[in-house]
């Protein structure tokens, strides 16, 4: 805990991105001296950011060359507007026309930038479009998830299209967030404010023990770069076999999970002994406990 | 949003034109600082598009006291701020202005 | 014609013979509480509903405030903090009519509100030390209503942890032939200790929920600034290394708590430990669990406990205090009397600090109150054993080198010079004046003054006020300080720096300090977690700070 900090979480977009590739080796494309700022944020007198909160270019990640993509939490919750969605549109589309190792995003982002409206969630769209098309030419996409902002929303969504995520505790992943869950369903189903329950139902710990995350980390820079570098080569098939073979899985977790209410009901059902202190593990010591419950192949 | 312009005479040397820096974000109470090359020598160019409107006079103070701080010379800074106050204006431009000149 | 002089035990013995209709027992059925407080209770009394800063007898206010204002009404209520809806449902039934506190911080508005429009009077605001002060003069409850722990069958209670000011208020009660009645979450067989004897204590009765404490004194550290880091090197480096500050006070905020958590770190790397940050008057801060840990820290003795820490506590007792029960052992009014005189320094944060150097928490709106701050932010005047930090400041801040010498405390004001919302912190006149005027106070509520004060440090540097030999050069070190506030722009340069030259104005470059080290990166624990694990899994955070 002393020391240089070496945090994800309290990271800026180009500082995690400077962590997790190789020293030096980053270089931005259409970066913030290019200006291109939201006009849709503009129209609506809000602030704008130089890269519209989305940084994205190339680098080498244990010598092997990559793009790579970070955004910035911090604006406007992460949320992708046109801009944004372009510039990570645009570099998944780069994948096809060089060899790169890969590709990786660190996905920080609540979803959809909803001043952006129809524009936002086109750009969304998108991204998704694009990390398809990229894993079809064969490019792995491998996703970062550990900012404060979480995954949610359509970049959820695009997180688990990815062949991999990787995940420290304090990052969430998910659709529909806490708040709006709450909302539309009810304290009885999820209190926001109980910040303990929406980490055990959105955080690293829940997700690497349904298998929807690959790894749970520390919340590092360098365990971030470790674990990126291992999922380069943890390419998942994309073609109908594996989409069933997924729809069988799910299947079978809701057969398993259906009638739990709560995480820790998950984790006990799963074959967990005390899932009370799960929580309170570090990550090592974690994945050790749960090695025998966790679902998921890899 | 108000944008407010300021074009400085600076003294001392030119700054080395360098590849352009930003940092800082721009969320509730902090800023965004890029600094890039772009200015005649001599004058340094100082842009503030900000959500909090009427500060002028202290956007105004705080840029010239920074100005005296650094040699900007032929600098071009440019700010995009969400409601800083004028201590995290401050260290946000000195981090900025360090970060160009890659001062170790 | 003879005077009696026993009046006070005969009402005394007439209250509890009305009592024992309604509650023949000690114990009093829940059920009973509001007829029991009925029988006992006459018009025009002083009670004292103890309201403490964290721990409040939340049902036996509840029972006050459901008594008939017809049988009994206008009562003068004293206590420290008033923080309940129901404390403000005493005024607004009649129940209650004046009122002698320190601090209200939840109800600060609705009580401006009550004072405005007449339902409330209010006798004075206090300091904590002085409000118990008068407990023993002029303001001796007759009937306390407080709240323990837990009780045994006798009445003995246990205050534990959060003892806070119980036994100060019981004391002035018991012996002076007034009534206690006290609120417990359980009844034992066995008390861990004893806290307050049973003989002191008249009624007990078990509430039905657990009396409201609230984790005032956590601060989560993900939420300490870059400018709060920066404040913190120059308090270390300026006045704590500069004057070797050992023994001390920490106001409760996030400077402060920036400060706790450089200590491992920043201080550390300037070899201090030991020589500064030993011994505190100071509440169980989650903050100070890294420098406790890496070993800066010799004692500690508490206002009153803090929740999530008890275990903590429990397992470092050559740190805390503690008893023979093995839990905290925490007491204000000591505590209070120790920040006075045993402290070497008193540093906190403020909403508005003018010229002079005087400091106030009053708006127009909010009758908040002072709490402790002008206790510890005082010079101790009273104080002769000498410390090299208090010998120091004593001579810098001698004018006259024919007069006797003397000591000083070190009283910091630690503020950034921008509120919220752009608002300034250093102003020409304070809000209170305008607070004295509209309530017709005899004074402005001034927490700290002037005069009390030796620095005030800001995000621009330290203004050393115990150098200033005139009014002016006083006015000139605040603007100094006070950045790109109306105040100091009005700042006049060659006085600004004419002061400079004489070391009054220190900027964090004359202090030897790179801004750019000032970053998150400097804390010990960065997150609630990290606290977490600092202390070994010992500590326990409320649920509103966890998030796993």
């Amino acid at each position: 805990m002393t020391g240089p900090a070496r945090s994800f979480r309290e990271a800026t977009a180009r500082r995690r991105l400077e962590g997790v590739l190789d020293p030096g080796s980053f270089r931005e494309i259409l970066g913030p001296a290019h200006r291109l700022t939201s006009p849709h944020l503009a129209a609506l007198d809000l602030p704008v950011s130089f890269d519209d909160g989305a940084v994205v270019g190339s680098g080498l990640l244990g010598g092997r060359p990559v793009l790579a993509a970070a955004q910035e939490g911090g604006f406007m919750g992460g949320g992708v507007g046109e801009v944004h969605g372009a510039k990570l549109a645009g570099l998944l589309g780069l994948a096809e026309r060089q060899p790169w190792a890969g590709v990786l995003l660190l996905l920080d982002s609540g979803g959809v930038r909803l001043q952006e409206a129809n524009a936002g969630l086109l750009a969304v769209s998108e991204v998704m479009r694009a990390v398809l098309s990229a894993r079809a030419a064969s490019v792995p996409v491998v996703a970062l998830v550990g900012g404060g902002w979480g995954c949610f929303g359509g970049m959820g969504i695009v997180a688990r299209c990815c062949d991999a995520i990787a995940m420290s505790e304090e990052g969430r992943l998910g659709v529909t967030g806490p708040d709006v869950l709450e909302t539309t369903k009810g304290v009885e189903e999820l209190d926001a404010s109980d910040r303990a329950a929406v980490w055990r139902t959105y955080g690293g710990k829940h997700r690497y023990l349904l298998g929807e995350a690959d790894r749970l980390i520390e919340d590092d820079l360098s365990a971030f770069r470790e674990a990126a570098m291992e999922l380069l080569s943890a390419r998942r098939d994309l073609g109908l076999e594996e989409l069933e073979r997924e729809h069988r899985h799910l299947g079978r977790r809701l057969e398993e999970f259906g009638g739990c209410a709560d995480a820790r009901d998950v984790w006990r059902a799963a074959g967990v002994e005390d899932p009370d202190r799960l929580p309170g593990l570090e990550p090592a010591d974690f994945r050790a406990a749960v090695r025998a419950a966790r679902r998921g192949d890899r | 949003m108000e944008r407010l312009s300021f074009d400085f005479a600076c003294r001392g040397d030119p700054a080395p034109l360098l590849a352009p820096i930003l940092v800082g974000v721009v969320a509730s109470g902090n800023l965004e600082v890029l600094v890039e090359g772009g200015a005649p020598p001599g004058r340094c160019r100082l842009e503030v598009l900000t959500s909090a409107r009427g500060f002028g006079e202290i956007w105004e103070a705080v840029l010239r006291d920074f100005a005296t701080r650094h040699s900007l010379s032929g600098l071009a800074v440019s700010v995009n701020d969400a409601g800083a106050t004028p201590a995290v204006v401050s260290l946000r431009l000195d981090q900025a202005v360090d970060e160009y000149l890659r001062r170790p | 014609m003879s005077r009696r002089w026993d009046e006070g035990r005969r009402r005394r013995a007439a209250r509890l013979a009305r009592a024992a209709a309604v509650c023949p027992d000690k114990w009093v059925d829940p059920g009973s509480a509001t007829a029991l407080l009925e029988a006992l209770l006459e018009p025009g009394d002083r009670v004292c509903l103890e309201g403490d800063n964290q721990k409040q007898a939340d049902f036996l206010a509840r029972s006050l405030a459901r008594v008939d204002p017809a049988r009994v009404h206008d009562l003068h209520l004293v206590l420290s903090v008033l923080a309940l809806p129901e404390h403000v449902e005493l005024f607004e039934r009649g129940v209650a009519r004046r009122v002698d506190f320190s601090f209200s911080g939840p109800q600060a508005v609705r009580l401006a509100q009550l004072a405005g429009s007449g339902r409330i009077e209010i006798g004075a605001i206090h300091t904590y030390l002085e409000l118990y002060a008068r407990y023993f003069v002029d303001l001796t409850p007759r009937v306390a209503l407080v709240a323990a722990a837990s009780a045994d069958r006798e009445g003995n209670l246990y205050t534990g942890p959060n003892t806070e000011e119980t036994p100060a208020i019981v004391e002035a009660t018991a012996f002076r032939d007034g009534v206690v009645v006290a609120q417990v979450n359980e009844r034992a067989e066995r008390l861990p200790r004893v806290d307050i004897p049973a003989g002191w204590v008249d009624f007990v009765v078990r509430a039905p929920t657990p009396s409201a404490i609230e984790p005032l004194f956590t601060r989560d550290p993900a939420q300490v600034s870059e400018v709060q880091v920066l404040m913190a090197m120059m308090v270390i480096r300026g006045i704590y290394a500069e004057y070797g500050v050992d023994r001390l006070n920490h106001g409760i905020g996030f400077d402060t708590a920036a400060i706790e958590l450089l200590l491992p770190t920043y201080a550390e790397g300037l070899g201090l430990r030991g020589k500064i940050c030993g011994h505190w008057a100071l509440n169980p801060h989650p903050t100070l669990i890294p420098a406790i840990e890496s070993g800066f820290v010799r004692s500690v003795h508490a206002f009153g406990s803090e929740l999530g820490m008890e275990a903590y506590v429990a397992a470092r007792p050559d740190v805390f205090f503690t008893g023979r029960d093995g839990s905290l052992r925490s007491n204000r009014a000591f505590c209070q009397t120790a920040g006075h005189y045993a402290c070497d320094l008193f540093i906190g944060s403020s909403l508005q600090v003018d010229l002079e150097g005087n400091s106030s928490t009053a708006t127009r709106s909010r009758i908040a109150g002072f709490g402790g701050a002008p206790n510890m932010g005082a010079d101790a005047r009273g104080r002769r054993h000498a410390s090299p930090s208090w010998l120091k400041a004593g001579r810098e801040a001698r004018s006259d080198p024919g007069a006797v010498p003397r000591g000083r405390k070190l009283v910091v004001q630690l503020l950034e010079t921008f509120r919220e919302h752009m608002e300034p912190a250093f102003v020409e006149r304070l809000d209170a004046w305008d607070l004295a005027g509209a309530l017709k106070m005899e004074l402005p509520p001034v927490m700290v003054y002037g005069d009390d004060v030796s620095h005030i440090v800001t995000e621009e540097g330290i203004a050393n006020l115990l150098l200033c030999r005139t009014s002016e050069e006083r006015a000139q070190a605040i603007r100094g300080v006070a950045g790109y506030t109306p105040v100091g722009r009005g700042r006049s340069r060659a006085a600004v720096e004419n002061l400079r030259d004489r070391g009054i104005l220190r900027r964090p470059e004359d202090l030897g300090i790179d801004k750019r080290l000032a970053t998150r990166d400097l804390l010990a624990a960065r997150s609630v977690r990290d606290l977490v694990r600092w202390s070994g899994g010992l500590y326990d955070p409320p649920r509103r700070f966890r998030n796993w």
